[in-house]
This record gives structure tokens, C-alpha cells and sequence, in this order.
């Protein structure tokens, strides 16, 4: 029983982190694509034009991505989690099958007459059906974070005595505590990938010397997008995501956080350590006294829980994966806000396009709001183990009883080869747009 | 409500059918009949703003399945847990197909593409239709063995095949005699349906040729649509009781029956959407005819311990069930109004459009 809990896992983590390397960029982009329609629409600068049709052929790329790696993730609640479905079905089906009809319909429809329809509908009309793109992909995001905010944060359900959770409350699912933050934050950091993506392909012009106009443009909106979304990722929407951890799930938090025991007189933050689960400790520490409480509560020695106050049973399941993740997560929010902070000074400097050590840093950290990104969702996810549904029903007892192991890591290892496939030819055909610019790939 | 939400899965599903249906089957026919690159331009064109939005109704669908009657859901894709990854893979090397081919001009690179549109189309229809052949013959629910079952009543898995390959076999596989012989069927009907579409939309030169394969396939069809009847007492023994007991359940085989003579006819059609409609009446009429012979049944069982899952012993409960029709009514009204634009917009014929060129 254990391998195929174990094999079951592993395809969904496998599938989800690859599936979501791709909304994360288009539902950011598709509002930086709308951003740049809307200003050649004001300002009649062809440019803005071909930037919106420049970004919205790697979005295009991305969007089919995300579609193709979408639907294994719909369907493996059935395949792989049938107990998880049959019993929780009747609610997070509510929220699901919510997704179907109201976001991937508006996306599939306008996508086309985005893509094609240029010269067809106008651009007042362009711009339209990009913003019904945009609002496609944002309610797809929105009805996912609401069933994930209820797998967290159970509310608006009542338990047959079957086992069976039924909703009582429609409503509850969208006035859910865990939802708004939750949402609100991953939107913002989703906003961060595409402006690092933005800035990063930016850079990479102006370093080239080719494509200057474009490289500029791609830049100063990257930054300007860049800081504004990392400052609301970390504060309010984060700072709340957190408040809600803490409140909900103190074991979760008390492992995020890495203290093993409860602190008298205030809790410190830890800023690098490695968990030592057999002595129960942080190796290797280095953390600043006090601050933990005073971020959580406002007050220098308030008391944190630590994990020895808890039932070992109910500690989340990989405790330094979790641990690691978060400070990742959170050391490279910290790392996206300096950077842009420091661009947009030069930018208001006018000193941007000329400051080579901004231009390089922005190009190499292309990669890391996908890490900061991926790692924000296995915090949520690793902190709500061994839990499918918070408190109520553990992830040992969702999965399908009949499929065993062997099919499993068989279908497993075929997505991880067809995957590997996709991903390589995704990196030629984004490479090939980059690198033949704006200018001749609309021409 | 659990008749309400029954109807509107059932219908998604035949609209899904019959919109991805007539992709798959222009797959099947740019497999074996598109030679020039511009018979295959014309294909790819035909369907090309379309597929996407087509699928969706397949994802939907699921959705609508998984949220009015969860516990069919989590039986059949646990049940079914090999061939629905394999229709996901396939899924996925349709999409690559289509939207890659035009990205890189290299002949090899487009050849490839070209077949993996091609092979995967025709493997979902097979698939498709081995899947609703599995869906009537029925399972072993609870997986009983010597009068026992081993899982909880409504679980249950099968292999893709056992050895002796038939639909009476104590132990089931997914492909058996009996669920090849409605894969057949099903990549018969969409390849005429694919052809329909294809003279449908385009100028192609293809057209003239492909009327001459709608009519010959169309025997083909015939053939094996008396046979599946001929042999469906073998996985159904009363199979024309619903029927009997309300008589106009008989309108749906007669909308089948329509649709297939009225192919016959395709030579002479002066409107070439009239090809298009008799095989969407075809498919519609054939697939609720099938679910209507089997109601309430939705997934039947074989063995005599546990009892067959029907629409009310897998239904969601009441409350979510009711409140889900308001959002439901929203969305099918909205789904209509991109339905209405996305073809109005895309009307007539779709030679020049362009589609997948960079």
C-alpha cells in the first residue's frame, strides 16, 4: 500500500510543478500583452503593437503548453485519487467543473481570434477579445485557488455518515479566509514571472545590441511591472497568506519556519539552517532574534508554537522539504524586490539601459521566479501533508484503491519522457521567436 | 436533479463527439488521403481555430461528470486508469501536431508533426469508441472473485486485454472482441464525419474524392452497424426493453437511421453542410440510443453480487446538485455566445486563413 501512495504522489508533484511552469507565465503575460495593446491603442506608437504581437506569440506557446498539461491534471483526481473524489466530489467538483465552463471556454474561443484575428476584427476589437484572454485565464486561476482554499481551509461542507462531504454552503467557497490572500499573492507572483521573463529577454537585446527599441521597452515595463507585483507578493497579499498559516495550521507554520521548540520571550527568524530531524535542531543556524513574533504578531516576544507541542502523526510529512521550500520561496522574494528597486531607481535616473550589472542580473535571474513560484507551491502543499483535506481526511486514505503501483510508475515514467519531449521543443521554438525579435517575426 | 444533471452530461458528451469527433476524423483522413501540401493545408486550416475549443468540451465535461456524480468518476477513471492516461497522451500528440507543424519549414520536421496529428486522431477514435463499448458490456464492480468481492462494490480495474479477448470472459480486459468491433465503428463514422467537415469548410481538390469515400465507407458502416446490433444480446439480453416499455425512445435509432441513409445521398447534396448535419445526426442518434438502452444504468455491472451503477446511486447530493444549475444556466448561455461569434467569425470556407504559419 505504501508504494502506491508513494507512486501516486509522485505523478501528480511531477505533473503539477511542469503543468504550472506555464500559467504562471501566461496569466501575467496576458495582462502585460493587454497593457501593451491598450497603449498602442492611446498612443497609436506602432510599437506598443508589435510588442503586444511580439509577447503573444510566446504566449501562444506557452498558453498550448499549459492546455496540453492541464488536462492530466483533471484527470488524475479520478484516476489516481478516486477515494479523494467520491468522497469530496460533490464540493470541489462545484469549483472544477466551474473552471470548464466558465474560464477554458472564453480562453479556447478568443484564443484563435486573438492569434488570427487581427486584421479581421481591428484593434479596438483586438484588444477586446485579449483582455476576454486575460479574464479567462485569471478566472481559471481564481477557481483553482478556490478548491485548493478548500482542501486548506474546509468550510460551507458537512460529513454523511458515509464519509461523504456534501456542501451546504455555495457561497462559503468564495468567502473562504484562505482564498482572497492565497489568490491575490499567487496572481502577483504570477505577474513577477512574466515581468522577469519581460526585463530578462529585454536585457538580453540591449546586451546584444540588436532589437535596442524593443530591448528598452521590455525593460523599463519589466521593472516597473517587476517591482510593483514583488512589493504586493510579499506585502499584503504574503504577510496575510502567512497570518493565515499561523492561525489555521500552526504545525505547518512551526515546521515552515523550522523551530522545533517553542521559544519563551519571543521567537527568532531563521534565515539559513539545515533541519536535523534525528536531534530535532537547526544545524548550522543563523537567525535574527525576535523578528519571527514580530512579524507574525505584531509584538517583539510573542510566543510561537513549536513543533515538539504537536502530535508527531499530525507534523507535516517532509518536514525539511517544507522547510526549504518556504526559505527559498521567501530568500528569492527578497532577492526580486532589491533587484527591482534598484533598476527602477536607475530607470528614473535614466540610467538603465546603460547600467550593465542590472542588465546582467536581470538576465540570469530568469529562472528564478519559476523557483520562487514552484517552491510558494510546495509550501502550500507540502504544509497541508499528510492532509488532502485539512484536518479531516489524510492523503493515505484518498487514493484510488485499485490501481496499483506498477501501472502507476509505468504511466508516471511515460509522462516524464513525453514531458522531457515537450519541454525540450518548447526551449527551440521560444529560443527561435527571441531570437529572430519583434520586428521580423511580425513582419 | 440527478435526471437533470444526466441529461446535461450526456448531452456535452454527444456535443463533444461531434465537434472533436469531426477533428479526428480530418486526422484520419490527412493520415490516408492528403498527398499534396495543399490538401493538407486545407485540413489543418478547416479545423484549425476550432480543436482547441472542441476539446474543452471534453474537459467540461469531465468536470460536470466529477462534480453531479463523483462516485462514477472516481469508479470509472480508477476503473479505466490505463486507457484514459494513454487518451491523455494521445491528446497531447494531437495538440503538438497541429500547433507545431508550421512553427519550423523542414520538410522532416513538418512530416513528423503531420503524422503524429494524423496517428493520434486515428487511435482516439478507436479508443473512443472501445471506451463506450466497455462502458455498456460493463465491469466487475467490487472485482469479485469466487462470488466475493475483494474492493468496495462500485471499485474496480481492468488490464488492457486478457487472453481470450471476449466481452463473457470472468476476467474483463478493455479491449475484447466485442469493444474493438465499436472502435471500428467509431473510427468508420468519424473519418465520414472528418470528410464531411473537410467538404464542409474548404475548396479542397480533395473534395470531389472524398464524397466517393463517404459513400463507399458509408456500406462499411452499415455492415457494421448491423452486426454490432446483431450481437449486442451478448452483452445485453434484453437490449430494445427500454425501448419497448417507452416507445418514444424509438425517436433517437430513428435519428441514427437518418443520418446514416441520408449519406447515401452525399453525390448529390447541392448544400454542402447537409453532409456535415446527417453525420452529426448519426453520432447523436447513435450514442443516445446506445445510453438509452442501458438507462438507468451508467456503468453495468457483471457479476451478480454487486448491482450495477446508475444515475441515483452515484449522484452528487441534492443541495449541490440544485445550486450548481444556477451557475450552469450562466455558463451555457455564455458558452453559446463564444460558440455564435468563434463560427461567425470563422465562417465559410477556411482555405487562406492561414492557421499555424509564423
Amino acid at each position: 500500500m505504501e508504494d502506491m501512495l508513494f507512486y501516486d504522489r509522485m505523478q501528480f508533484a511531477f505533473t503539477i510543478t511542469f503543468h504550472y511552469l506555464f500559467p504562471q507565465l501566461t496569466m501575467g503575460l496576458s495582462l502585460m500583452i493587454v497593457y501593451f495593446k491598450w497603449k498602442f491603442l492611446r498612443t497609436h506608437v506602432e510599437k506598443y503593437n508589435d510588442a503586444a504581437k511580439f509577447w503573444m506569440r510566446i504566449f501562444a506557446l506557452n498558453f498550448a503548453m499549459g492546455v496540453v498539461t492541464g488536462i492530466p491534471m483533471e484527470f488524475q483526481f479520478g484516476t489516481n485519487w478516486a477515494k479523494f473524489s467520491e468522497l469530496t466530489g460533490g464540493i470541489i467538483g462545484q469549483t472544477l467543473a466551474m473552471e470548464g465552463m466558465f474560464s477554458f471556454f472564453l480562453e479556447s474561443s478568443f484564443l484563435g481570434l486573438f492569434l488570427f484575428g487581427e486584421k479581421l476584427l481591428g484593434h479596438k476589437l483586438h484588444f477586446v477579445t485579449g483582455f476576454l484572454v486575460f479574464l479567462g485565464s485569471w478566472a481559471s486561476g481564481f477557481l483553482i485557488i478556490a478548491t485548493h482554499s478548500w482542501m486548506q481551509h474546509p468550510v460551507g461542507y458537512e460529513i454523511l455518515e458515509n464519509g461523504k462531504f456534501v456542501l451546504n454552503n455555495f457561497g462559503a467557497l468564495f468567502s473562504n479566509v484562505w482564498l482572497w490572500p492565497s489568490y491575490l499573492h499567487n496572481q502577483a507572483a504570477s505577474i513577477v514571472t512574466s515581468s522577469f521573463v519581460v526585463a530578462a529577454i529585454g536585457a538580453f537585446y540591449i546586451l546584444n545590441n540588436k532589437h535596442n527599441e524593443f530591448g528598452k521597452l521590455f525593460v523599463k515595463t519589466g521593472v516597473v511591472f517587476g517591482l510593483i507585483s514583488s512589493l504586493i507578493v510579499a506585502f499584503p497579499t504574503g504577510d496575510m497568506a502567512a497570518k493565515n498559516v499561523v492561525k489555521h495550521q500552526p504545525v505547518t507554520f512551526a515546521a515552515m519556519e523550522g523551530i522545533f521548540e517553542t521559544e519563551k520571550g519571543g521567537s527568532e527568524i531563521v534565515l539559513i539552517g539545515q533541519p536535523n530531524m534525528l536531534e530535532k535542531k537547526l544545524d548550522n543556524k543563523i537567525a535574527v532574534p525576535n523578528i519571527l513574533s514580530f512579524l507574525t504578531y505584531q509584538s517583539w516576544d510573542a510566543e510561537i508554537k513549536g513543533l515538539n507541542e504537536f502530535d508527531k502523526k499530525d507534523y507535516p510529512t517532509n518536514v525539511p522539504g517544507l522547510y526549504y521550500a518556504y526559505h527559498i520561496m521567501v530568500g528569492l522574494g527578497t532577492i526580486f524586490i532589491g533587484l527591482m528597486f534598484f533598476a527602477v531607481v536607475q530607470l528614473f535616473r535614466k540610467k538603465l539601459y546603460t547600467t550593465k550589472w542590472i542588465l546582467w542580473s536581470l538576465l540570469f535571474m530568469l529562472p528564478f521566479p519559476y523557483i520562487a513560484n514552484t517552491t510558494g507551491w510546495y509550501t502550500a502543499e507540502l504544509g497541508r501533508q499528510p492532509w488532502l483535506v485539512y484536518n479531516l481526511l489524510r492523503t493515505a486514505d484518498g487514493a484510488s484503491p485499485t490501481v496499483s503501483s506498477g501501472n502507476t510508475l509505468f504511466t508516471l515514467l511515460g509522462f516524464i519522457g513525453l514531458y522531457l519531449l515537450l519541454g525540450m521543443l518548447f526551449l527551440i521554438l521560444v529560443g527561435k521567436i527571441i531570437n529572430k525579435g519583434p520586428q521580423t517575426i511580425n513582419a | 436533479m440527478e435526471l437533470f444533471w444526466y441529461i446535461v452530461l450526456m448531452t456535452m458528451l454527444a456535443v463533444y463527439v461531434i465537434l472533436d469527433g469531426y477533428d479526428f476524423g480530418a486526422g484520419i483522413i490527412h493520415l490516408f488521403f492528403a498527398k499534396s501540401e495543399k490538401d493538407k493545408k486545407a485540413i489543418t486550416n478547416a479545423i484549425g481555430p476550432f480543436w482547441d475549443a472542441n476539446e474543452v468540451w471534453l474537459i467540461a465535461a469531465g468536470g460536470v461528470l466529477f462534480f453531479a456524480f463523483p462516485t462514477l468518476y472516481a469508479s470509472s477513471f480508477s476503473g479505466f486508469y490505463l486507457p484514459l492516461i494513454m487518451i491523455l497522451w494521445l491528446l497531447i500528440f494531437r495538440a503538438t501536431g497541429l500547433e507545431l507543424r508550421g512553427q519550423i519549414h523542414n520538410k522532416m520536421w513538418e512530416t513528423i508533426w503531420d503524422k503524429a496529428f494524423g496517428v493520434s486522431s486515428l487511435l482516439l477514435a478507436l479508443f473512443f469508441g472501445i471506451a463506450l463499448g466497455n462502458v455498456v458490456r460493463g465491469v466487475n464492480l467490487g472485482m469479485v472473485e469466487n462470488g466475493v468481492s475483494t474492493q468496495e462494490a462500485h471499485y474496480f480495474f481492468l488490464p488492457l486485454w486478457n487472453t481470450t479477448f471476449s466481452p463473457q470472459a470472468e476476467h474483463l480486459g478493455i479491449i475484447d472482441w466485442f469493444t474493438i468491433l465499436l472502435g471500428l465503428v467509431a473510427v468508420v463514422t468519424l473519418t465520414i464525419h472528418g470528410a464531411n467537415w473537410i467538404i464542409f469548410k474548404t475548396n479542397s481538390s480533395l473534395n470531389t474524392k472524398l464524397k466517393k469515400i463517404i459513400f463507399n465507407l458509408n456500406f462499411v458502416l452499415l455492415a457494421l452497424v448491423i452486426i454490432s446490433l446483431l450481437v449486442w444480446h451478448v452483452i445485453e439480453p434484453k437490449p430494445f426493453h427500454n425501448f419497448l416499455k417507452n416507445p418514444w425512445l424509438f425517436l433517437f435509432p430513428i435519428i441514427t437511421f437518418t443520418g446514416l441513409f441520408g449519406l447515401f445521398k452525399v453525390k448529390s447534396f447541392k448544400k454542402e453542410g447537409l453532409g456535415f448535419l446527417f453525420s452529426s445526426l448519426f453520432l447523436f442518434g447513435g450514442l443516445t440510443s446506445t445510453v438509452a438502452s442501458i438507462f438507468p444504468k451508467v456503468l453495468p455491472s457483471t457479476n451478480a453480487v454487486n448491482p450495477s451503477l446508475t444515475l441515483y446511486n452515484v449522484a452528487a447530493h441534492e443541495y449541490g446538485l440544485s445550486v450548481g444549475v444556477y451557475w450552469f444556466v450562466i455558463a451555457v448561455i455564455l458558452v453559446a455566445a463564444y460558440m455564435v461569434i468563434q463560427y461567425k467569425v470563422f465562417k465559410g470556407k477556411m482555405d487562406n486563413v492561414g492557421y499555424g504559419e509564423h
